[in-house]
């Protein structure tokens, strides 16, 4: 086996390996546990640079492994892989820290962080899979680790939420596999090529085509959460905050919106998509997800309530983004993949923050919080703001180049749709600013578990996590024209989506 | 000179013998090395067949049609592998439960070796009549297991099983009698050629006597009444080595009928009814485990469902193309293995989980994660497979099945086969949920040798990991 071979395994294995490690770990090795976590978090971060290096010299990275004739595993790292690949393996270093702090003392810590490790493992593999096969292969097992993770805390009230987690994303993964044997059917193998493969099936199957468009759509959008398809992610928000960080931002639904950029472009091509008819009803779906969750988040006290509804309606940004025919919206929704990463992780660390600190849970407890917590406030305004839209964050590039990609696409509303939708986030962000910053404590927190030690407002593995990436949400916008940033991998992708498919 | 095919029925006939005379202690330490020894002729035969060249041996140097002749090939090699690799662990764990719990090891170690000799030789039988012995003797072995703990309840199950097991094998026999009387042989390759289209009725109603005998011993709904209470009454090892195995030897035979003999003559109307019983299976199956309150139960609730998955091959190989048709007996073959390797190490767990708490009430499994984790991640393990979900071998069967389904156009099987796996999930996860509860609601935790977790999740593990090496066994299936 060569290194080019290796590499995209080295990946997988150096999540994978701790994760089983740990499982087997007594509860009170807390230092082993913790090193073998950062470890491998650090370990993965040092071999993806080393893969990125050599995707950007335009070397091949490739595992393939037949499991039947005709149907393998492939781990490829292509660009689009890397954009995931590099903001999982990232954030799930912060979040690492995060959890092991968020953690500290809570009973079966080894069996959740041995189901974290799995978790990312999965979503790598969800990054590098070169084939729909494999796509799948690591989507259904991704469903399988984070369900421990949802329900973690064993109450009544996690299990519930879990059963329902796994009715959507259960029902959601058999859609999926039908069609994807379906299409495997039809084309003997689906390799993920730019410009796509389906279009050899044109014009004899364009009916099936459609057919199997709908049913793998449907089974990515369940985790990408695409109204109507969104009822398991506020439920699931019962989780501990590193996981509802994770899921909102890594693993779940953004390997749901994954799976929309790689049917679309990479399975039918989107040239092939637009011919068949299919990607005006998808802007149409991710538009109706973008006002809707937004309108919910509005009317939600629950802070990490508000934030799920916020995902659903900043995911689907993502969607529109590949919906809307030309390379700006796809550039806007790829970009959107990482910033929304970003923003939401921020965001969902501050409300652990808030929760494990001052036991506040409700946007209506956050009065003089940006007081009593002015560092973490800062982080979360950061993501606020950038979710809004606003110049200088990572949310404002990527809207800019969506609403660009809307008029470049002829379709005037959607950039309209993506006003009217920064104009909700305002209404529902805005509000818990203006407490937090503005509005003196009313009498004692709720539940203070951490006490004020000099600038420490809490522990500082709660802290540095979500300050670090508040500064990456600006710092990916302040650099967004240097050769490295996400924008500038979305334009790369975005170019050889195009480009290949002109002959 | 070694005949792997000879030594795999004598080796259990040898060590059953011993195990009765020297008493359970010794003759269990016995039994697996005996095992042992079996896997190994397994392995043996199964690379050997993948090589290419299928086995034979007349028995006592007597050629067929006057002596009785072995024969291994490809399907044969991987049930005997199945068996031996399921039956190995299932040693382990099975002497570490009697010696914790005694009731029922008088008679485990000879009746086990009683029924692997019979399920061998059944796999390797090469003429119907001596399939109708083995077939009997598998049945009767089976029976003495299920009543080994000689309780009320377990031998009224027993008794109910051996009525179900006679009127199987008593319609199987009659088949071979009219098949007998219309072609003088009972040799399957000397009767392949000689059914065709144009058979006589007494051959159609040959077939539909066989099949329906062994349908009725294979639990295909609705004749499936019989193996709730004796699978789910039985002490664990014994469940387990039923619902992995037993059920698995007369399906075995069906398909064996279907493929070298019955195909021509039977009318596709029939393969769409067998078809329609599995799907009434998967779906009948899984409703009721999801309504049991007991695991064992539940688990062998599962069985009857996962049952139908093997009997919808008949729809998808019969008058098909061969790329479907193959797609199915891939398919089956796989759910087979799969299942009996995760059902084997389901009602391991299950096992685990009486011995400790001293009850197997779904509803109060909380807390046993804490407590048991090894077993937990069994009960999950397994479930995967039974799921169908990657990366288990029941991922693999299930995606061959629904390639033949599509293949050969027949998408409402394809429907049968998603909506079963849903199902499955929810009676899987209505185990895990209770599980995950932190409460704890059982009196009493024992803790308990290593010996009986770690067997069981060796079986889980397995079936996960055929998923990834499902080619090796598909060339071993392949081969003539």
């Amino acid at each position: 086996m060569t290194w080019y071979e290796a590499l995209p395994l080295l990946i997988l294995a150096s999540s994978l390996i701790p994760g089983i490690i740990i499982f087997n770990l007594p509860e009170e090795r807390r230092g082993l546990r913790t090193t073998l976590n950062l470890a491998g978090a650090a370990i993965k971060l040092v071999f993806i640079g080393f893969m990125l290096w050599g995707v950007a010299r335009g070397e091949q990275y490739e595992f393939r492994y037949s499991i039947l004739p005709g149907l393998e595993l492939v781990l490829h790292a292509d660009a689009l892989a890397m954009l995931f690949v590099t903001l999982s393996a990232a954030l799930w270093f912060l979040t690492t820290v995060y959890a092991v702090g968020y953690l500290e003392g809570s009973p079966h810590r080894s069996r959740f962080f041995g189901f974290f490790s799995l978790c990312v493992t999965a979503t790598v593999g969800v990054a590098m899979a070169g084939n729909l096969f494999t796509f799948f292969f690591f989507y259904e097992l991704l469903t399988l680790s984070t369900y421990p993770l949802v329900v973690h805390r064993g109450t009544q009230s996690s299990m519930r939420a879990g059963q329902v987690y796994l009715a959507y994303t259960l029902t959601g993964g058999a859609v999926l596999l039908t069609g994807v044997v379906w299409l495997y059917g039809l084309l003997g193998r689906v390799e993920f090529a730019p410009g796509g493969v389906a279009s050899v099936l044109v014009p004899a199957y364009t009916d099936q085509l459609r057919m199997v468009f709908l049913l793998l759509i449907a089974g990515v959008g369940v985790k990408a959460a695409v109204v109507p398809l969104h009822g398991w992610l506020p439920q699931a928000m019962v989780a501990p905050a590193p996981v509802s960080a994770l899921l909102h931002a890594v693993a779940v639904v953004k390997a749901g919106a994954f799976g929309v950029v790689r049917v679309v472009y990479e399975v039918f091509g989107v040239e092939l998509a637009q011919s068949l008819g299919l990607l005006m009803p998808l802007a149409v779906m991710a538009c109706i997800t973008i006002i809707w969750g937004s309108f919910r988040a509005l009317w939600q006290d629950d802070l990490k309530r508000r934030l799920a509804f916020s995902t659903i309606s900043q995911v689907s940004y993502i969607v529109l983004g590949v919906a809307l025919y030309g390379p700006i919206g796809t550039v806007g929704a790829l970009a959107h993949l990482v910033h929304q990463g970003l923003m939401k992780i921020t965001l969902f660390f501050c409300a652990g923050n808030f929760a494990e600190t001052l036991g506040v849970h409700k946007v209506s407890e956050m009065n003089g919080a940006g007081r009593r917590m002015p560092l973490t406030m800062a982080a979360f305004s950061v993501g606020a703001v950038g979710m809004m839209g606003m110049p200088l964050t990572a949310g404002y590039v990527s809207k800019h180049y969506l609403s660009e990609g809307a008029a470049a696409a002829n379709v005037p509303w959607a950039a309209w749709v993506l006003l009217l939708s920064s104009a909700l986030n305002a209404a529902y962000f805005l509000p818990i600013l203006y407490r937090a910053w503005f509005r003196s404590a009313d009498g004692t927190w709720p539940h203070e578990h951490v006490k004020r030690r000099g600038w420490k407002e809490t522990s500082v593995l709660l802290l540095f996590p979500p300050l670090i990436s508040g500064v990456a949400v600006v710092v990916v916008a302040v650099f967004a024209d240097h050769s490295w940033s996400p924008l500038a991998w979305a334009k790369l992708i975005a170019d050889r989506q195009y480009l290949s498919s002109v002959p | 000179m070694i005949d792997p095919l000879a030594w795999l029925i004598l080796l259990p006939l040898t060590w059953a013998a011993i195990a009765f005379l020297l008493g359970p202690t010794r003759g269990g330490r016995i039994a697996q090395a005996g095992i042992a020894l079996q896997l190994v002729l397994a392995l043996w035969i199964a690379t050997e067949v993948a090589g290419g060249s299928s086995r034979q041996h007349a028995a006592g140097g007597w050629r067929a049609p006057l002596g009785i002749e072995l024969l291994a090939d490809g399907l044969s090699a991987i049930m005997l592998l199945l068996a031996q690799a399921v039956a190995l662990p299932l040693a382990l764990y099975a002497r570490a439960y009697f010696t914790d719990h005694p009731a029922g090891i008088r008679h485990f170690w000879p009746l086990a070796g009683f029924l692997l000799a019979a399920m061998n030789a059944l796999f390797l039988s090469a003429d119907v009549f001596n399939l109708y012995v083995t077939l009997e003797l598998v049945g009767l072995a089976a029976v003495g297991l299920v009543a080994s703990d000689s309780t009320a309840k377990s031998v009224a199950a027993a008794l109910r099983y051996l009525f179900a097991t006679l009127v199987g094998s008593g319609a199987y026999l009659l088949g071979v009698a009219l098949l007998y009387g219309t072609y003088g042989t009972v040799s399957l390759s000397e009767l392949a050629p000689l059914v065709e289209d144009a058979a006589p009725y007494a051959t159609l109603l040959a077939a539909g006597l066989m099949v329906a005998g062994l349908m009725l011993k294979t639990a295909l709904f609705p004749f499936h009444f019989w193996l709730p209470p004796a699978h789910g009454g039985a002490p664990s090892p014994v469940s387990a080595l039923l619902s992995a195995l037993v059920i698995k030897a007369s399906f075995y035979l069906v398909v064996r009928l279907w493929l070298g003999l019955l195909m021509p003559v039977a009318p596709p109307a029939a393969a769409q009814l067998v078809g329609m019983l599995g799907t009434a299976a998967i779906v009948w199956g899984s409703v009721m485990a999801l309504r049991q309150p007991r695991l064992k139960m539940l688990i062998a609730y599962s069985t009857v469902a996962q049952i139908g998955y093997l009997f919808l091959f008949f729809p998808l190989a019969t008058h098909t193309a061969p790329d479907a048709a193959q797609s199915a007996l891939q398919g089956a073959a796989m759910q087979a293995v799969s299942h009996g390797l995760a059902k084997a190490a389901m009602f391991g767990a299950a096992g685990v989980v009486i011995l400790s708490t001293g009850h197997d009430q779904v509803a109060r499994l909380g807390g046993i994660t804490s407590r048991l984790p090894l077993t937990v991640f069994t009960l999950a393990l397994s479930g995967v497979t039974l799921m169908g979900l990657p990366p288990s071998g029941g991922f693999i069967a299930k995606w061959l099945l629904i390639d033949g389904a599509i293949s050969s156009g027949q998408w409402w099987w394809v429907i049968a086969m998603i909506a079963g796996g849903l199902l499955t999930a929810a009676y899987v996860f209505k185990i895990l949920r209770h599980a995950f509860l932190e409460k704890e609601q059982s009196a009493t935790f024992r803790r308990l040798p290593r010996m009986l977790e770690w067997p069981a999740f060796a079986l889980a593990l397995a079936s996960l990991a055929i998923g990834l090496r499902a080619s090796d066994l598909l060339r071993v299936l392949g081969a003539p």
